[in-house]
């Protein structure tokens, strides 16, 4: 059996997890990251990609405030490129209570978020499409902030200080020995090849399913997870990110993220055997629509590109197995100290806006663990694509396509914006990626299939949903691998993309998306004869088969 | 970075992408700078959304012929939101050149009354030279002519009184007519007396704005718009029938532009306003057919690309279809690349003719007698760059009826 000898084993690509392995690459830590799927496909990859100004804890939770704040400023220039700063606004509507904003505005103050206080012309000057009956707003510094580029840039940042990401390979069990955890066993999900890695040191991040992670051991970590539903608006409908000024509640967030708008969340308890099953329910998507028309009137109007859903990683503390004792803060058990178990430790809890602050927290315990003294240098040091660019774009590339790539890659874009006909050809045009992007997400980021190329590029993810341009990239994919003398199934990989994008647009299967969808579906099936493939015959357009390996529901 | 989204039409939502409009574009075709309309009109419409910094130089390719508002299957508005964002961008200052071909009615009427000087020194070498050298205005394509006699002038001094027919409409001449060749005017004229029908002018009219908003001159084409149908409004109200245009540019612009790009309400009037061979079709339709004598001729007819966005091409084949002695060869439905002021500039002269070419090829090898079209600037166009005469639907009937100019 294939052994692999490392410093830490860090289980969970999620953004936590990723900042983990930069972490302790960056303090010289040898280290392995082991996702059973992809990076960002769990929790981090199904959220708002708010960047929190901490305002919305501001009045319930004023720890989580001044940590959001913290991060905030910390990401805006460690990340500037998976970063907007779009600032925000809180609305307060006729029937909300006038009185919480002021109460919002002093426990803004306290926890030391800047408001500016605004008249409802103010505000829809800045915002013209923000509910015109609002009584005021206040502007806040929030953002946008995106979980996919955010988690690829940690784990490239890492790769390059030497650390190793194994994607698509499953933990199966701990390797315990003498009472210490001291590596991991996995499974090459690819390959079925069973792969043992030895570690000083095992961190858990594997957020929701960290419990079972936990389970490896016979430790008991409850887990309480909620789902939350959130709909993709087909265009940017709001420059600003929308909150409603009151405390926290269903469908009360719009950001504008990237080229598309964000309506969410819904918060619904599911059991914790459901977690890999969950479904956005046909109420939840009304209730978003009426609850984010509420914030911007022109929602209601606009093309619904995707319902998905992720489940928040809430954990009980102090082994409450009843629920009542349920944190929203973050989670960091050295199970040496807490269950005589050393060579374990287990990060919960938290969010994606702290995903650094819990990685720096994570770390310093793994770097006690293993004696050392090295200090976390991750809250000033640039991530790969947020320095500014030292080349310019090559005349022949056209505005658009040179601004989103930097958008998206910051000053990396450098490495793949070439003047050749073949690299610069648009294969992705409702999210203008050329060629050379995808070569580049394939060759540097890890990428090993078009779904994984979505989540580092944004492939597939506008109004079409991979009608154009799932063929062209496909035929990349395969050309890239080649060359890297790698092979891959490509009808079944072009296959599991599109079933992976009908199952976003199934449940807002109305007008626009709709016609959308029929036309896709005739293009592939009919006039560029997917259904006499093999892959395509065996799945039938139907939501119940639809059984990509990842079980969670949709994606972002 | 931030966009006012509330001055922003959300029809682009309706796109699914099936990317017919690109296949039509006649620029996209032979100008591999231009992404073509979908990526330039919906998708493009998505990134400006997002920020100015995403707005591309290439929409200026863009020649507003809409054939891609004619291939679209979801009643997307391609060419307007273009033309739009083009404006908006404010990043196309319009320059001198620009100002002097777009302001079609104020050049007329600098150039009318020192015509013969005008149209002598538009055609002399060294003349060209400079303003190719100086205002970018190509030295290859012949410039248009202008008139001695304005029609306006004429119409009121020599045209036979109109007061004695009981039926009355109202004439949009537009600038063309005006200004550089008065003999659709005056041939209208006839043809509508032929049939009893008395022709009126509008108190005053302006441009109807098509060349103001491809030139980016968005502020003067809505207030051109507000005055017009002001005008219009205050003709229908009176004894007029109806306003007809024959410019099928004008024509598209004085009915369907006013409310849907510059944002003028003129819905309650669309239904009175109508490009010549509609009305002429309805009323041979009612029987209101003057005789006609033949005037065999070979004819190739092109079809403008306003008068396809409009649907109204099958009305003047009707037309010519009942001309005894017509030999109607119909062109392949092509752009012939003038659109409008875009063949005059010099960054577009080369694309404006490599669009046109296959129309050019073809007029060769019919050989007709004469070209017809409906539009003014295909006319420009075509007499420019081949050896063909080019007339207007009506100057045909006109000489059926006997009573040409």
């Amino acid at each position: 059996m294939k052994t692999i000898e490392t410093d830490v084993v860090v289980i969970g690509g999620g953004a936590t997890g990723a900042g983990i392995l930069r972490d302790c690459a960056l303090r010289g830590i040898k280290a392995i990251l082991v996702e059973r799927d992809d990076i960002a496909n769990g929790t981090t990859g199904r959220n708002h990609g708010l960047l929190h100004s901490g305002a919305r804890y501001a009045v319930t939770d004023s720890h989580s405030a001044k940590e959001c704040i913290k991060e905030n400023r910390i990401l805006k220039n460690i990340a500037s490129h998976c970063v907007e700063k779009t600032d925000g606004l809180f609305l307060t509507l006729p029937e909300d209570d006038y009185s919480f904003q002021q109460t919002f505005i002093q426990a803004c103050a306290e926890a030391g978020i800047e408001t500016e206080n605004l008249t409802r012309n103010q505000a829809l000057k800045l915002e013209p499409n923000a509910n015109p009956e609002m009584l005021g707003a206040v502007r806040v510094p929030d953002g946008t902030l995106d979980p996919f580029r955010l988690t690829s840039a940690n784990i490239l940042d890492a790769v390059e200080h030497g650390a190793k990401l194994m994607n698509y390979t499953r933990v199966t069990s701990l390797v315990i020995e003498q009472g210490e955890v001291r590596g991991v066993n996995c499974l090459d999900m690819k390959t079925g090849q069973p792969v043992t890695l030895r570690s000083r040191q095992v961190v858990n991040a594997a957020g929701i399913w960290g419990q079972q992670i936990a389970e490896y051991a016979d430790l008991s970590i409850k887990m309480f997870p909620a789902k939350g539903s959130l709909l993709i608006m087909d265009y940017r409908i709001n420059s600003m990110v929308l909150n409603r000024c009151r405390k926290p509640a269903d469908a009360d967030i719009l950001v504008p993220g990237d080229t598309i708008s964000l309506i969410g969340t819904t918060s619904r308890k599911v059991p914790y055997e459901d977690i890999d099953n969950i479904k956005v329910d046909s109420d939840e998507i009304d209730i978003l629509i009426r609850e984010g028309e509420k914030l911007a009137p022109i929602l209601g109007q606009s093309r619904v590109l995707r319902a998905y859903c992720g489940v928040r990683p809430l954990i009980s503390v102090d082994g409450d197995e009843s629920g009542r004792n349920i944190s929203r803060g973050i989670v960091i058990r050295n199970h040496a100290e807490t269950d005589s178990l050393p060579g374990l430790v287990t990060v919960a809890g938290g969010k994606l806006m702290t995903y650094r602050l819990m990685a720096e927290m994570t770390t310093d315990v793994v770097s006690k663990n293993l004696e050392l003294k090295t200090c976390c240098t991750t809250a000033e040091t640039k991530l790969p694509g947020a320095s500014p660019s030292k080349k310019t774009a090559a005349t022949s590339i056209s505005v658009p396509i040179n601004a989103s790539a930097r958008y998206r890659h910051g000053e990396r874009a450098d490495q793949f914006l070439k003047d050749d006909a073949l690299s610069k050809a648009v294969i992705c045009e409702c999210e203008m990626i050329t060629r050379g992007e995808i070569e580049y997400a394939i060759e540097q980021l890890n990428a090993h299939s078009l779904v994984d190329l979505r989540r580092r590029t944004r492939l597939g993810m506008g109004p079409c949903q991979g009608e154009v341009c799932a063929c062209r990239a496909a035929d990349v994919l395969q050309t890239t691998l080649k060359k890297q003398g790698r092979e891959t199934n490509i009808a079944e990989d072009l296959n599991e993309f599109l079933q992976s994008r009908w199952k976003g647009v199934l449940p807002v299967l109305w007008g626009d998306a709709l016609r959308e969808a029929d036309f896709t579906y005739w293009t592939y099936q009919g006039l560029l004869g997917a259904s006499s493939l093999e892959a395509f015959s065996r799945t039938k357009i139907n939501p119940d088969t639809v059984s990509p390996k990842i079980s969670l529901e949709t994606e972002v | 970075m931030s966009v006012n989204l509330a001055l922003l039409d959300t029809t682009f939502d309706m796109c699914i992408k099936c990317t017919v409009c690109t296949t039509k574009c006649p620029v996209a075709e032979i100008q591999p700078d231009y992404p073509g309309p979908k990526q330039s009109g919906p998708d493009g419409e998505r990134w400006r959304m997002k920020g100015e910094d995403f707005y591309d130089e290439a929409l200026k390719y863009c020649t507003n012929c809409k054939r891609c508002e004619v291939a679209c299957p979801s009643g997307v508005e391609i060419g307007s939101i273009i033309q739009k964002a083009k404006a908006r961008s404010g990043r196309h200052k319009p320059k001198i050149r620009d100002y002097i071909l777009s302001h079609t009615d104020l050049m007329g009427k600098v150039a009318t009354p020192v015509a013969p000087i005008v149209n002598m020194v538009t055609k002399i070498k060294p003349v060209r030279v400079l303003m190719d050298k100086i205002l970018d205005i190509d030295g290859r394509p012949s410039l248009p002519t202008y008139s001695w006699q304005t029609f306006r002038q004429w119409f009121k001094k020599e045209a036979p009184d109109q007061s004695v027919f009981k039926r009355q409409i109202t004439f949009y001449h537009g600038c063309y007519i005006n200004s550089n060749d008065t003999t659709v005017g005056k041939d209208l004229v006839s043809v509508l007396n032929a049939m009893n029908i008395g022709v009126q002018l509008l108190k005053k009219e302006k441009c109807c704005g098509v060349p103001l908003i491809a030139n980016g001159f968005m502020d003067k084409a809505q207030s051109n718009a507000k005055l017009n149908t002001e005008q219009f409004r205050e003709a229908l109200e009176g004894d007029s029938e109806c306003v007809i245009s024959t410019s099928s540019s004008c024509s598209m612009t004085i009915r369907d532009e006013y409310h849907s790009l510059l944002e003028v309400d003129n819905r309650e009037l669309v239904n009175r306003i109508f490009f010549f061979n509609t009305f002429l079709v309805k009323e041979f339709e009612k029987g209101n057919l003057p005789d006609m004598k033949p005037v065999n001729i070979k004819i190739a007819y092109h079809s403008p690309c306003h008068l396809i966005r409009v649907g109204g091409v099958v009305f003047t084949l009707e037309i010519l279809r009942r001309i005894p002695g017509v030999e109607l060869h119909m062109l392949d439905q092509r752009c012939c690349g003038q659109a409008g002021t875009y063949g005059f500039k010099k960054e577009n002269y080369d694309t404006s003719q490599a669009i046109g070419a296959p129309i050019f090829d073809q007029i060769d090898s019919i050989n007709p007698d004469y070209v017809v079209t409906d539009c003014e600037a295909c006319k420009m166009q075509v007499e420019s760059s081949t050896n063909y005469k080019v007339l207007h639907p009506l100057s045909v009937l006109a000489r059926a009826l006997g009573v040409s100019k």
